[in-house]
């Protein structure tokens, strides 16, 4: 069967959780690992047989048969090299920085219209595990007011996140305004030093603007996107299941990784990991069907 | 160390006094009190929402009264005192620090849990662009070894800050674990160090001088001890007590006992004592200002307060990790392990 081949920019610990979980697609095939300088990354994708290059996104572009590319690198870099090159050479771009130069994307929310888009991109960890709960109650009973709290053990944040904190409280707090349709956002984000680390747990605190909905069609939503959830993130799962009081909505969820190349505490990391990856299967699976190969 | 004969008092009843005010201060019980303070000497009042600017939410409680506005109208009334404000990261944002400068806040006191100091590099920076007086804060220093503080500290030295302070959040440090923490800081940084305590066991007075003797030459402290859990250092206790140890503060004993009692002790909710809740918080090391949000979700799982509060402690849940309670008191009551048999 074909498949699509699919670079990825950036060998660091996501870039390489990219890849354990391309290796397990079925529409996807590695076709090049891409870095600046040699690394562990780039030396642990040469073992494992797949074409590894550090010339960025020079050598994704080169190759001329790669159709969707990975950013996991910095969104400074996204949108001054690797945006732009991708786009010109129509190579669709998956962005996991915070750069946004595309719409946002949350797979069991949004992917549907956005299969056609050149540049997508994947909000924040944070973003993956609540959003699609905002959006599961906004569409049965709106939303004047989401909150999230992320927590994530301190050994699953990098020096990324760790360096602009403001960065995921901000992305995060406009996605759950354009994407959770929610008419106000606020996020917030722990991170906790706990040993052995605690897995990565959500808050999610909606007002509704009709309770009167009543919380069993609440529940029914949340259920059903829990379900569409776990097809991509296997890990998900609610703790505390939806609680109304008034006009607030409660809901706690805990995502624990599969372990592909990163420990299963850091569940940050895989979800948004695995909604890119999500993201790629179907807009491949879409070019599959086009007969659209190269 | 040879200890200080001066000590910078900084004030929080208007910020972590804001926990047991449950974030409703008014516009003019903050004029009234930043005013008082102003007269008495105090030169440096913080004030925001008690998570720091931001705070604001369903996680930490909405603010009756935006804190721009409280920290504006508080900023209006001072003639020589500075208005602080808190900032954590991951909760407060360098847009929320503009807009407080704006208001008339000249420096910042960034927050990180005592392991995290690296994610308030940022904040500091801003700050100091805006040309604001830099602190870095570290909570629940309990939590970690001496050696630990230190090196935490050094990176926030290492920012450029004015000064660093050491926050007891859970108010269970002994002085002994205070003097030493001071000390190895104190040897690991050029800035002047600070102390914030709280009361849950009773020991605040005792290791804000612990602090003190170490070589401490910042200590926070609020009227009538009005903060989170059982509340802080008592700020016009600890002026008569600096007077007799002949140390210099600046501050006026008798007026910041008249402020207590005649702006502070008629809108206090609840009387600041150490009730058993608190206790448990000292005890089991939890963060203050889980207090009053532990007996809400008691209430409504039908838990025992203490139960809760023990939970998050073995589970060791930092600051900011409010939602957390509903999840300890959730699953307590369906593992249906909650009764200890005794009432609060």
């Amino acid at each position: 069967m074909d498949k699509i081949k699919v670079g990825i920019i950036g060998p660091g610990n996501i870039g390489s959780d990219l890849m354990f979980k391309v290796f397990r697609s079925k529409n996807l095939e590695m076709g090049i690992m891409a870095g600046i300088v040699e690394s562990e990354g780039i030396k642990r994708a040469a073992f494992l047989g797949v074409p590894v290059s550090t010339e960025g996104v020079k050598a994704v572009v080169e190759r001329g048969d790669i159709r969707i590319a990975f950013d996991a690198t910095s969104a400074a870099a996204h949108v001054k090299f690797n945006g732009p090159a991708l786009r010109q050479a129509g190579i669709v771009s998956i962005d996991l920085t915070p750069a946004a130069l595309g719409p946002y994307c949350v797979p069991s929310v949004n992917l549907e219209a956005l299969k056609e888009e050149p540049d997508i991109n994947m909000v924040t960890c944070g973003g993956q595990a609540t959003i699609p709960i905002v959006y599961a109650v906004s569409r049965v009973a709106g939303a004047r007011y989401a909150e999230i709290v992320a927590c994530i053990s301190s050994k699953s944040a990098g020096p990324g996140t760790r360096a602009n904190m403001d960065e995921f409280t901000e992305t995060t707090a406009r996605a759950i305004v354009s994407v959770g349709k929610a008419d106000k956002g606020k996020a917030i984000i722990i991170l906790n030093p706990a040993d052995p680390p605690l897995m990565m747990t959500n808050t999610i605190m909606t007002r509704v603007k009709n309770p009167d909905v009543g919380i069993e069609k609440i529940r029914e939503s949340i259920y059903a996107m829990v379900d569409k959830l776990k097809e991509y993130v296997p890990g998900y799962q609610l703790r505390v299941p939806p609680l109304l009081e008034g006009d607030k909505v409660t809901v706690i969820v805990s995502v624990q990784g599969q372990g592909d190349f990163l420990p299963p505490y850091s569940g940050n990391l895989d979800i948004i990991n695995s909604a890119a990856v999500a993201a790629a299967e179907k807009i491949s699976a879409a070019m599959l069907a086009k007969g659209d190969v190269l | 160390m040879p200890k200080s004969n001066r000590v910078t008092l900084v004030d929080t009843t208007m910020r972590d006094g804001s926990h047991a005010m449950r974030h409703s201060y008014s516009t003019e019980q903050v004029e009234r009190i930043a005013e008082g303070l102003d007269t008495a000497g105090i030169p440096i009042i913080e004030i925001s929402h008690g998570d720091g600017l931001g705070g604001s939410s369903f996680n930490y409680g909405f603010s009756e009264t935006p804190e721009l506005k409280l920290i504006e109208a508080a900023a209006k009334k001072v003639k020589n005192a500075k208005i602080a404000v808190l900032l954590l990261p991951g909760i407060g944002t360098i847009e929320n620090l503009k807009a407080a400068k704006e208001c008339g806040a000249s420096v910042l006191r960034v927050a990180t849990h005592v392991t995290e100091a690296d994610v308030s590099e940022q904040h500091i920076a801003a700050a100091k662009d805006l040309g604001m007086m830099t602190v870095g804060f570290l909570m629940m220093t309990h939590m970690a070894s001496p050696q630990r503080v230190a090196e935490e500290a050094a990176k926030m030295d290492s920012y450029g800050v004015d000064y660093i302070n050491l926050a007891d959040s859970a108010g269970y440090m002994l002085p002994d674990d205070v003097a030493k923490r001071i000390t190895e800081v104190k040897a690991a940084v050029k800035a002047p160090v600070g102390f914030h305590a709280h009361n849950n066991l009773s020991l605040a007075m005792a290791n804000s001088l612990a602090a003190i003797e170490a070589g401490a030459e910042y200590l926070d402290a609020t009227l009538r001890g009005l903060g989170a859990g059982a509340g802080n250092t008592q700020l016009e206790a600890l002026a008569g007590v600096l007077k007799r140890k002949d140390i210099e503060t600046g501050a006026d004993f008798y007026k910041l006992m008249d402020l207590a009692k005649d702006a502070v002790d008629p809108l206090m909710l609840r009387p600041q004592v150490i009730d058993n809740g608190a206790m448990m918080l000292g005890y089991a090391g939890v963060y203050s200002s889980f207090l009053l949000h532990v007996y809400n979700a008691a209430e409504r799982y039908e838990q025992e307060p203490r139960d809760i509060l023990v939970e998050l402690g073995k589970r060791g849940m930092v600051g900011g990790q409010e939602d957390m309670i509903i999840d300890v008191a959730y699953q307590l009551k369906n593992s249906a392990k909650g009764a200890s048999g005794y009432t609060l």
